[in-house]
């Protein structure tokens, strides 16, 4: 006797959300698209803010930029709040690994004082940019418009807060748990020549209005000069120096540059993309943020990986600007 | 007669995309949503390449990954590290 198996199948009456299948149509959706698109209040709201009382509570003209439809902006990571957290967890892990490796071999004990200074003179003032990026990106995802925006940068935010502390926790691992050398690094931040440049850029970010132009000044133009010189070249620099293993204390911050500047650059090219418009705002935007920025790393580059090192990375930048269908500054 | 190759993944947000990348590849390809289950069957040959999967994923991956999401499959196995495809001898 053969027994054979039915499955019986029962048809959703529904595949996904009504606004999720007006825009993706009616098939099953991914938990990116459900959580990401068409979600942010657009219309019907009762107040006007007290505080901007020209503009509605979520307005798409906070910024000059203008897109028929902000939601033709997508993560090319496809990170909603799960997929994010699971990524970042991950990556936690083996950042902590790390760190528990360093620290269990003391592994920074045989540091040449020369490099251990150079380390807590280049890397541990970083912290305040980091939370000044922090800020930046916690302040576009209060203005910026449509969700699969917005949590790009509240993602952000709270990567860069999270970077910030493992900069400290480099500080605090130099310093034998002491919190001397970290002090020093903020009085550097506040007072050493060399950082003021980069202060100024990031306090003048802290109060650009327009949040398009000021996620250009942050997440492509400094960070995509500032991490390869800090991380990539003066990691190189440091290995040449016999110090090779801060590098597993920086590791987590060069895997995220990687990452993260995939969706800057699709949030660029969509923009740029949408209107001659667009593009010349940007244009403007990203030529003045960037003159500023490698005014602001010159003296940075000359106590770490040298001039020519900071001049192969602004190459590198033009070049990835130019893949962008950006002009940038005249080099 | 041909026969066909068949694979079967569980319906989940990885294989979701798996799918996607799937159809891209095999316009011949059949998809069927079964309970919890999404079955791809094609006359002949079935090709997953990694270089699909990631620009539907948006991150770097191993086509052994593909084994945590998938139920069953039938043909004969061609796999290296790019692609993964299905065929009968």
């Amino acid at each position: 006797m053969s027994i054979e198996i039915k499955t019986a199948t029962a048809e959703p009456i529904r595949q996904t959300f009504s606004h999720t299948r007006r825009r993706f149509g009616d098939k099953p959706a991914s938990r990116y698209q459900e959580a990401s698109f068409d979600i942010e209040a657009a219309t019907n709201f009762h107040y006007r803010p007290l505080w901007q009382p020209d503009k509605l509570l979520n307005d798409p003209t906070r910024t000059a930029v203008r897109m028929a439809d902000w939601y033709a902006v997508s993560d090319p990571r496809q990170f909603y709040y799960g997929a994010y957290v699971q990524t970042r967890a991950k990556m936690q892990e083996n950042a902590e690994h790390d760190y528990a490796f360093c620290e269990k071999r003391n592994l920074l004990a045989g540091l040449s004082a020369a490099s251990r200074e150079q380390i807590a003179r280049l890397l541990l003032p970083l912290r305040h940019a980091e939370l000044g990026a922090n800020m930046n990106n916690s302040g576009i995802a209060a203005d910026g418009y449509g969700t699969s925006l917005t949590q790009l940068h509240m993602f952000q935010a709270v990567d860069r807060l999270g970077i910030a502390q493992y900069l400290s926790r480099i500080g605090l691992m130099l310093d034998d748990g002491d919190t001397v050398l970290l002090a020093e690094a903020k009085r550097q931040w506040l007072e050493d020549p060399a950082w003021q440049g980069l202060r100024r850029y990031v306090e003048d970010s802290l109060v650009v209005r327009d949040w398009f132009e000021l996620t250009l000044a942050q997440n492509l133009v400094s960070d995509g000069l500032l991490y390869p010189l800090l991380f990539h070249k003066f990691d190189e620099q440091l290995c040449a120096q016999g110090a090779g293993q801060v590098g597993m204390l920086t590791e987590f911050m060069r895997l995220w540059f990687a990452e993260t500047q995939r969706w800057v650059d699709a949030l660029v090219k969509t923009v740029v993309g949408e209107s001659a418009d667009n593009r010349q705002l940007v244009e403007g935007w990203v030529a003045k943020w960037q003159a500023r920025a490698l005014e602001a790393l010159a003296p940075l580059a000359e106590i770490g990986p040298g001039a020519a090192a900071l001049d192969a990375v602004a190459g590198e930048f033009a070049a990835r600007l130019k893949k962008l269908g950006l002009a940038g500054a005249a080099q | 007669m041909t026969s066909l190759v068949y694979i079967a993944f569980q319906d989940n947000d990885n294989a979701r995309y798996i799918v996607d990348a799937i159809v891209q590849d095999n316009p011949h390809a059949v998809v069927q949503h079964q309970p919890a289950m999404i079955r791809v069957q094609a006359e002949q040959r079935l090709e997953i390449n990694r270089a699909t999967v990631e620009e539907k994923l948006g991150r770097e991956w191993d086509v052994q990954e593909m084994l945590i999401d998938v139920i069953t499959l039938g043909g004969n196995v061609e796999e290296d590290e790019d692609r993964f495809a299905l065929h009968w001898n």
